[in-house]
């Protein structure tokens, strides 16, 4: 698994043998370049929209990162849970989030996924099993091992996915989770989009140890590395470890190696990172690495690559209208999702 | 000590919500016949075997909770009996396994997750402020998370700066969480059932004391209305307002007080969150007095709260100011004499009540 990328990595550590076999169930390469290409104009409208202050609070981007959403929830079933991060937009939509609830969401309308009450960072779907949107970093690791725990007890042979960043990692919660999933066998993939910075502070001065996945190995949990620019690694990386998680092989780590395009937040003038590296990764755009090999093995016909960009467009114009169109909470309701069960006067 | 709180409330049927008898709830019981005194330890641990007998979906953990018994033996014997999935030894990561139990419980179940002490509870702060009590806001009502969290409270066991503290208010400031902690027997036996019903997060505080007491246990008693303070002792004088390891000081005022003929009212809050106004209010709007007891320190505390909440609702019947009994403003000292000193007495609770009087 090793990478052309640029970066302070050490070697990874190796992949357990298994994670080498073929992978079973593989969507067609179209539509994972499709599902990027979905979040890459959604996030693009995105940022346009806060300029226009349609959007605001913190909006936090995940351009350039689409492959690993896309690639691991693609090996998901439908009735696996995720918990991601608050740059979960594109989490969010491959999960079945409607691109229309999600912008409401951002608009702070009561259409939206979480009625409003989140925004950007908070994005709910629990019909869709989607929790979060979670925005203390690594706070949401334990949530994620619990959730798994309930599907142990209760006999529900099924994974649960937790995505965090590589900051994640200097927590404490990092650690506790990893020996708890650990130490019961509990069914959870976590995977560290390892975007080497936690906002400004790179990955080189924030971990004595670079090599992430030797962190989680130290907890007896398997694990490895996979380019994180490569929608189709991801996906099969991602279907193996599912596959053994499934089978009741308890937690696995997998390490997707990424980068944003855009600084941390639109607060953000991002001036720690030289625009060398910046530039550098921007040739390893995961919807260009992609379009292109299919380009050159003839298949992907041109007009459909346009297609796909236009379908994409018209998606975020239909979810943008929706956001519009969706309507204000009244003021009246703001004590409204404090307790399920309100006292009695 | 141990026989005032574990005495009955000898005004239960005050129409104050003493007591719930809904038999719907289902939840199984002690057994038919006379009041049996059993230790509120033993009252925590029949709870806790009630709940896992009655619902699948209840399962246990926390540190030394299954091979050790429970740091203060409430969980002994439960694992030989429900087995290791069901009650969870955990690691020494008090954000990892409450996180856990919060996920838990949003998957489905039903977790009592145990922390040693409320000290300790600060490692999981982050979970239980910033997860638990919140998700249910920032999701737009789709994730209630129902767990239950249980620690130890307050001083009185030598147990110094680390051990020691009584920090209940603390949760108690956030919108989102149920802060309850039962002071008797009864509710040692009869909120956990209440509390495992309640679909939001309830913080369940038991003062580190009280564990060896004793009372009875009636045998027709039932899960308690976790909204309502419980009115303990009839008085018309004063009203003396307390709660968990303040309660028995608190009686024991009241009663060197009737020898002086000075009637105390004493109120139980109970439920630290949300705050039993209507039950504060009527008690005081007779008394035109009040003491609250509070082992928290004094500045920004509990007792604070329960003071201005009193003199807002009832300004015009009071006839002396809002007195209040808190700990010195100190991290709790190991001796005994200085922690003592540290702590709320009953001779500053009849002094202070005395003073409200004027007698």
């Amino acid at each position: 698994m090793t990478t052309t990328t640029p970066g302070p990595w050490a070697v990874p550590t190796r992949p357990p043998v298994w994670a080498s076999r073929p992978s079973a169930s593989a969507r067609p390469p179209i539509d994972l370049l499709a599902d990027m290409i979905r979040i890459r104009v959604l996030e693009e409208r995105c940022a346009e929209l806060y300029q226009q202050t349609k959007i605001r609070g913190f909006l936090h981007l995940a351009i350039g990162e689409e492959a690993v959403p896309v690639g691991v929830i693609s090996a998901l079933h439908d009735d696996e849970a995720v918990v991601a991060t608050y740059r979960e937009h594109g989490h969010a939509l491959i999960k079945g989030v409607g691109a229309g609830p999600i912008m409401a969401e951002m608009y702070g309308r009561a259409e939206g996924c979480s009625g409003g009450r989140g925004g950007s960072m908070h994005l709910f779907d629990v019909g869709r099993r989607f929790y979060g949107g979670n925005a203390i970093v690594g706070g949401h690791l334990p949530v994620a091992v619990g959730l798994a725990i309930a599907d142990q007890v209760l006999d529900h042979r099924r994974a649960t996915v937790c995505f965090f960043g590589e900051g994640a990692m200097a927590e404490g919660e990092f650690h506790e989770a990893m020996n708890l999933a650990a130490l019961w066998k509990v069914p959870v993939l976590f995977v560290c989009e390892n975007n080497l910075y936690a906002m400004g502070t790179s990955l080189r001065s924030s971990e004595s140890e670079t090599n992430l996945t030797v962190k989680a190995a130290a907890y007896n949990v398997p694990s490895w590395s996979v380019d994180g620019m490569d929608v189709v690694e991801v996906e099969a990386a991602a279907t193996r470890a599912l596959t053994a998680i499934r089978a009741g092989g308890g937690p696995v780590f997998l390490e997707a190696r990424t980068y944003r395009f855009r600084a941390h937040s639109m607060f953000d003038p991002d001036l720690y990172r030289p625009k060398a590296e910046i530039e550098a990764w921007r040739e390893r755009d995961p919807i260009a690495v992609l379009a292109d090999r299919l380009a050159a093995a003839d298949d992907l016909d041109p007009t459909l690559l346009d297609e796909l960009w236009a379908r994409a467009a018209a998606e975020v114009d239909e979810a943008v209208a929706f956001a519009e169109a969706g309507t204000l909470e009244p003021v009246e309701d703001l004590t409204r999702h404090v307790y399920r069960r309100e006292v009695a006067p | 000590m141990s026989d005032l709180i574990g005495a009955p409330p000898s005004t239960a049927a005050d129409g104050s919500g003493e007591r719930s008898h809904d038999p719907s709830r289902g939840r199984t019981g002690d057994g038919g016949g006379a009041a049996e005194r059993i230790t509120y330890r033993e009252a925590l641990r029949r709870a806790h075997r009630a709940a896992l007998t009655d619902d699948p979906r209840v399962i246990v953990m926390g540190e030394d909770v299954a091979d050790y018994g429970g740091t203060y033996a409430v969980t002994k014997g439960l694992y030989e009996e429900f087995g290791r999935e069901r009650v969870r030894n955990t690691p020494l990561s008090e954000s990892g396994f409450v996180g856990a139990g919060i996920g838990a419980a949003l998957g489905g179940l039903r977790p009592i997750v145990e922390v040693m002490t409320v000290n300790f509870s600060l490692l999981a702060m982050d979970q239980i402020v910033n997860t638990a009590a919140t998700l249910l806001h920032m999701s737009g009502g789709q994730l209630n998370v129902p767990i239950v969290i249980r620690m130890a409270t307050g001083a009185g066991r030598q147990l110094a700066a680390q051990h020691s503290h009584s920090l209940e208010g603390w949760y108690a400031h956030v919108p989102g969480l149920r802060v309850v902690a039962p002071a008797t027997v009864a509710d040692a036996r009869w909120m956990l059932p209440a509390a495992l019903e309640d679909p939001d997060p309830v913080i369940l505080f038991e003062h580190a004391t009280l564990y060896g007491s004793s009372g009875d246990l009636a045998p027709d008693d039932g899960p308690v209305d976790l909204d309502r303070a419980a009115v303990r002792r009839r008085g018309e004088h004063v009203t003396l307002i307390a709660w968990a390891g303040t309660l028995g000081k608190a009686i024991a005022a009241a009663e060197e007080l009737a020898g002086d003929g000075i009637e105390a009212e004493v109120i139980d809050l109970r439920t630290l969150r949300p705050l039993d106004d209507a039950t504060l209010t009527a008690s005081v709007a007779t008394t035109g007095r009040a003491v609250v007891v509070d082992e928290g320190w004094r500045s920004v505390g509990l007792g604070a709260e329960v003071a201005a909440r009193i003199t807002e609702a009832c300004f015009y019947h009071l006839d002396a100011p809002v007195a209040r009994i808190c700990a010195a403003e100190v991290p709790i000292p190991y001796p005994a004499h200085l922690e003592q000193a540290a702590l709320p007495q009953v001779p500053d609770i009849v002094a202070a009540a005395r003073a409200t009087i004027g007698r």
